[in-house]
């Protein structure tokens, strides 16, 4: 037999027994699955109907082996579709790939009458089957994880957005208190934001407190002098506070040239030393 | 050709730069400015950027070029305005406007104009 | 000679070809004069926006742009830029190819060597143009012309 006559007499198989199939396949799945109410129930439904639409199609084509050919184009796109839909509702990789996985026995079930008295062509058919169901349900984990990943990036996107607060402290005085780790994209965006908020605040002395920074490496340490630098450019100044000893000797120790920037071990001294440049001091009323 | 306008405010001069210069016209700029400095005896230049969204070696060069002349002419000069993202490009960039006095905005710019040379 | 052209390349630089596969829509603006340099920071900026660059790197590729641009017309006597659309299959990016047929650069290494005010560098800024880029090549020989290539991709 040809490998275009498997595919006539599988996709033939699948078209015959449509219903069947689709019957056995679905009972399987609401066994195993967990949630399970009307409206889960009835997607379930419409995934399996249109899946098995598909499949039948794409295996009459004739191309059994390889799942990247046009012909299986429709297959891939509505398991990409499943995919990710069930990847934001929650699933599980396992449980979507098994969506796949559980149409073998329902499928070999009918592929054994179909080639009843022919144990060989039997056996390949199963084969030819057996491939195709674990190529496809390996390329739903594939997309189950790309969708997971996007997810993850823009989480991170608004973490970042989330991480400079602003606090005026006095006219024309901010301290932006730097908190959590950060990596080189991350202090990028950082230090681009405390930029355009002292632009934004008209603020003269801008204090970068990093108490809440566990470690300082050189890229980070070359960032904070940039950001320095780029505020000077624009007529702004500032001031580096809540250096840890740990952080101080990093900072040494790396030989970063800190001559040209005021630098405190703690907010309120560098708030003392901005209130004087800008002109204003304090004074203690006698009781 | 066209020229970026120079407006006289008492002994200040203010320019306000708001196209994308092509060198010729940014050597003509330096060459009004330094010209309308003796003309005007003015003390004092005020250059807006606010609205450049970009500033490279070459215009950089002739607002340093163009504070120096002030000051020996006996002006002080002071750029406002610059954006974050030109500021941090500059800075990248390895340029450092040496000799030029920076503020905000055009408020803050006449405030630090007026401590220089009272 | 790479391709058809209507008329002589200008320096035969390998770099012509480069990122074949992930080029697309090849634009060839000519350097001849401060106008054009103007012309050029408006298109890459414009391309910059369509493939939604950030405003600093927006804004650092253009400089970059800029400056090699009047190098070409300064110290090349004049010639082109090629702006390239690129796609790895993961990001977008620009590419821009600056050609001369000038001097060439006798000293490449002192050349990327820092310094406008001081006049390291021999003043060509091509150290901080390159800071500014994701990608910097540059090919230049003597008496016959220099090519200087910079890729920014989208992050």
């Amino acid at each position: 037999m040809s490998m275009k006559d498997y595919a006539d007499r599988i996709s033939q198989t699948i078209l015959d027994q449509e219903a069947a199939i689709g019957a056995e396949w679905l009972a399987q799945l609401e066994a195993l699955s967990v949630r399970s109410n009307a409206a889960a129930r009835e997607q379930l439904r419409s995934h399996c109907h249109q899946f098995l639409k598909s499949f039948g199609s794409a295996t009459r084509s004739g191309e059994l082996e390889n799942i990247d050919h046009r012909s299986w184009d429709e297959v891939r796109d509505l398991l990409a579709d499943i995919s990710s839909t069930r990847a934001k509702a929650g699933s599980t990789p396992s449980e979507t790939a098994t969506f796949v996985f559980s149409l073998k026995q329902p499928l070999f079930a009918r592929l054994r009458e179909a080639f009843a008295g022919d144990a060989e062509g039997l056996a390949s058919a199963s084969w030819v089957v057996t491939m195709l169901l674990d190529k496809l349900g390996l390329y739903t984990i594939e997309v189950f994880q790309k969708t997971k990943d996007q997810i993850i990036v823009r989480q991170q996107q608004e973490l970042l957005e989330l991480s400079t607060p602003v606090v005026k402290l006095w006219n024309g005085i901010l301290a932006l208190p730097l908190i959590g780790t950060l990596d080189s994209a991350r202090t990028q965006v950082v230090m681009e934001n405390i930029l355009q908020k002292i632009v934004d605040t008209g603020a003269m002395i801008a204090i970068i407190d990093i108490t809440g920074v566990p470690t300082v490496d050189t890229l980070v340490a070359q960032h904070l002098m940039k950001t320095i630098a780029a505020a000077r450019l624009m007529g702004a100044d500032c001031i580096i506070s809540g250096i840890r000893p740990q952080i101080a000797q990093t900072i040494v120790h790396l030989g970063v040239n800190l001559e040209d920037v005021i630098t405190k071990a703690t907010l309120a001294d560098a708030f003392l030393v901005a209130l004087e440049r800008t002109g204003a001091a304090i004074t203690i009323k006698q009781a | 050709m066209e020229r970026i306008p120079i407006l006289r405010m008492g002994d200040l001069l203010l320019v306000t730069i708001q196209v994308d210069m092509h060198d010729r016209l940014a050597m003509q700029l330096q060459d009004d400015l330094t010209e309308r400095i003796v003309k005007d005896s003015a003390k004092g230049v005020l250059i807006d950027i606010s609205a450049l969204d970009l500033v490279d070696s070459f215009i950089g060069r002739m607002i340093s070029n163009t504070a120096a002349m002030a000051r020996v002419l006996d002006a002080r000069t002071v750029v406002v305005g610059m954006q974050p993202a030109v500021a941090i490009t500059l800075v990248e960039l390895g340029l450092t406007l040496h000799g030029v006095k920076t503020a905000l905005n055009v408020e803050k710019g006449m405030t630090l104009l007026g401590k220089s040379y009272k | 000679m790479t391709g058809a052209q209507t008329e002589a390349v200008l320096f035969d630089t390998p770099l012509l070809d480069y990122r074949a596969q992930q080029r697309t829509g090849r634009v060839t603006l000519p350097l001849r004069s401060d106008d054009d340099v103007v012309g050029l920071r408006k298109q890459v900026r414009e391309r910059a926006v369509a493939i939604a660059l950030s405003l600093v790197d927006q804004t650092k590729l253009v400089t970059a742009a800029s400056e090699l641009g009047r190098n070409t017309i300064k110290y090349g006597g004049g010639g082109e830029v090629y702006l390239d659309a690129l796609d790895d299959g993961m990001r977008r990016g620009i590419g821009l190819l600056f050609v001369d047929a000038g001097q060439g650069i006798p000293d490449i290494d002192n050349a990327l060597r820092d310094g406008f005010t001081t006049g390291g560098g021999l003043g060509l800024g091509l150290g901080g143009s390159k800071r500014l880029v994701d990608e910097f090549d540059i090919d230049s020989r003597p008496k016959e012309g220099t090519a200087v290539l910079i890729v920014k991709w989208k992050r």
